[in-house]
């Protein structure tokens, strides 16, 4: 049965790296590496799953590209209300040293065109790699409307009119209102909602529903996709450029010479 | 062999941006032996491409469609741009404008994208760009064999061109289909201004993500309490909801530049950055060596808030809350 509408939301497994990391070769040791859902594709989520309970018959798929591991990510996407997922994983994307905005466009895109939905939605940025292209490059790559950083979306008017009438973030506290007709791409920005912990009960749900997992080969698509003129020749953690005068001791000390600074400056009276 | 840049304005003001490009674009160019050109597209094309001529620019293209910044309308003209004028290195802002339609170009024309630069380089025909991962902590340096590309740059980590240029300025026929534009802009709002306004204080204390929970604020709220201060955050906590947008500090929040900013559990990231880097004073309070905020702070105290905020309270006579 067709439903309504159906959203697809692309979700991001990141790696979080810990204080005192270090780097081997062109990348960091992952011993010092833990696992997270994108921050913004939690709010991406939200944002799917809220279209759903407002409208009758909205299905929700997440779709992630991302190894074996990333399921526990993929799971949490499924806890908090999403019906179902894709899981693309293939040795050639293992073995790739950087999966250019390109590739990963290309790899959801064959998602998108065999999902068909009306709306996807993705992340502003990742928190590891920070490139903040993938939602547009991937509605260019197949051919739907976007918009970039969305901190507000009508819903009554995506599940009535077919239209996402949005807000943009813009620089300075001002917000751009635009409509897009729908299949869309929105990227969406942190703070458009308020992301929900799943309950356990939607911990239990997901436990049953399905992954499917696709390799480049199932997508109908060639090793090469995965190929990319770039290349990562260095990574180092940047040289401080800090010339603080650094407060030392325990904290009562810190705390005491931060306060004569502060009287100091006199922005603090005695 | 040409550099191409392309301006960024709104509501009829080039911003800042636009003239770091120019620089970025002049050191490539340079370092590539090739001319520099820009492109304004869209508004007061004539005005714009007046203040863009600069010293070091060679050519001003002006496509003359619409007034704001529309990106059905900017990825169509910029790809009409690099098809018909030899361009092979695309340089646009990494700003939100730039978010929304550089991916869109690079994809058109069918090369690499790499955004958020903060330094470019060009090497025995290959161009190095150096960018940050890992919420600035970790830089890397992506190559890109020859080959034309589109890379964004990062705002403020180029100085703006200055000097008069001569340029030579003209219109560009981008001949946009009218069609192919599914997006309306339909206007423009601002945030409310709300209970306070941040960027009139003199003393600000801001709180980040190190806070941890909501109920955790009663502490900041005691030492701004004792100090007179005012409270700010970055953007996590206002994300949260825990404080009101009027609140944050950074490119989408507020500017500040009071006398002393205290940064407290904040890590300092580039969109936090812009909206407090002008502060006379700034002093920051983190568990993290290498947090970027240390790289532009006055003092600072490597250390655990909950340890340092409570014995600050004291020193300025207050009684830490139980939390
Ligand atoms: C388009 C766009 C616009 C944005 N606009 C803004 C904006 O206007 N303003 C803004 O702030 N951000 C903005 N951001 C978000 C920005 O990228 C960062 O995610 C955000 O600034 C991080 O906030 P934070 O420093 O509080 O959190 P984090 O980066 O998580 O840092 C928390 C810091 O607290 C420290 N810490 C943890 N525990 C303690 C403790 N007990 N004691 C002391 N220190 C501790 C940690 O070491 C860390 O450095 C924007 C992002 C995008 C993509």
């Amino acid at each position: 049965m067709e439903s309504q509408m159906k959203v697809l939301v692309t979700v991001k497994e990141v790696a979080v790296v810990q204080d005192g990391f270090e780097i081997a070769g062109t990348e960091i040791d992952d011993t010092y590496l833990s696992y997270d859902l994108n921050e913004w594709d939690n709010y991406a989520v939200e944002e799917a799953v809220q279209l759903a309970e407002a409208g009758d018959d909205v299905e929700v798929v997440a779709v992630t590209i991302g190894p074996e591991r990333s399921e526990e990510t993929i799971r949490a996407a499924l806890a908090k209300g999403a019906d179902r997922a894709v899981r693309i994983w293939d040795d050639a994307i293992a073995d790739a040293e950087l999966l250019d905005v390109e590739t990963k466009a290309q790899l959801l895109g064959t998602v998108v065109e065999r999902e068909e939905p009306d709306l996807v939605l993705s992340g502003v940025q990742a928190n590891d790699d920070n490139f903040g292209a993938t939602g547009v490059a991937l509605a260019e790559e197949v051919g739907f409307q976007w918009a970039a950083v969305v901190n507000a979306l009508d819903t009554g008017n995506v599940l009535e009119e077919g239209v996402a009438s949005v807000r943009r973030e813009l620089e300075g506290g001002v917000e751009e209102l635009t409509d897009i007709d729908l299949p869309a791409v929105l990227t969406i920005q942190t703070g458009i909602n308020e992301p929900r912990y799943a309950s356990l009960r939607g911990i239990r749900q997901a436990q049953s529903k399905e992954i499917s997992t696709w390799t480049i080969g199932d997508l109908g698509l060639t090793e090469d996709v995965a190929e990319s003129s770039l290349n990562i020749t260095a990574m180092y953690k940047p040289e401080s450029e800090s010339d603080a005068e650094y407060f030392d001791g325990d904290a009562d000390k810190q705390a005491a010479q931060l306060a004569d600074i502060l009287r100091d400056k006199e922005v603090v009276a005695e | 062999m040409t550099v191409f840049v392309v301006a960024d304005h709104r509501r009829g003001d080039l911003r800042d941006v636009s003239f770091e490009l120019l620089t970025a674009g002049r050191e490539l160019a340079d370092a590539a032996g090739t001319d520099l050109h820009a492109a304004v597209i869209s508004g007061d094309t004539d005005a714009f491409a007046d203040k863009l001529n600069r010293e070091g620019v060679d050519a001003i293209h002006v496509v003359d469609y619409g007034e704001e910044f529309n990106h059905d309308v900017y990825a169509q003209a910029a790809t009409s741009l690099v098809e018909n004028l030899g361009v092979d290195f695309l340089v646009v802002p990494n700003s939100v404008n730039g978010l929304d339609y550089a991916p869109a170009v690079a994809s058109r024309v069918d090369w690499p994208y790499v955004s958020d630069a903060v330094d470019l380089g060009y090497v025995d025909g290959t161009l190095e760009i150096t960018r940050e991962m890992y919420g600035s902590k970790v830089e890397t340096t992506v190559a890109i064999d020859d080959g034309p590309v589109v890379v964004s740059i990062r705002g403020a980590e180029w100085p703006p061109a200055e000097g008069d240029g001569d340029a030579v300025v003209s219109t560009f026929d981008a001949d946009i289909d009218e069609d192919t534009v599914g997006s309306t802009v339909t206007g423009f709002e601002e945030a409310d201004g709300g209970d306070v306004d941040i960027s009139e204080a003199e003393f600000l204390v801001s709180i980040g993500r190190g806070i941890e929970e909501e109920e955790n604020l009663e502490l900041v709220e005691e030492l701004v309490d004792v100090t007179d201060a005012i409270l700010s955050s970055s953007r996590p906590v206002v994300d949260n909801g825990w404080l009101p947008e009027n609140r944050q500090v950074g490119q989408s929040g507020k500017q500040v530049a009071p006398d002393v900013y205290l940064a407290i559990g904040i890590s300092g990231a580039v969109q936090h950055v812009a909206g407090m880097k002008n502060s006379d004073t700034i002093i920051a309070i983190n568990t993290d060596p290498n947090a970027p905020i240390f790289d532009i702070a006055d003092y600072g105290i490597v250390g655990d808030l909950f340890d340092v905020v409570p014995e600050l309270i004291e020193q300025f006579g207050g009684t830490p809350p139980d939390i």
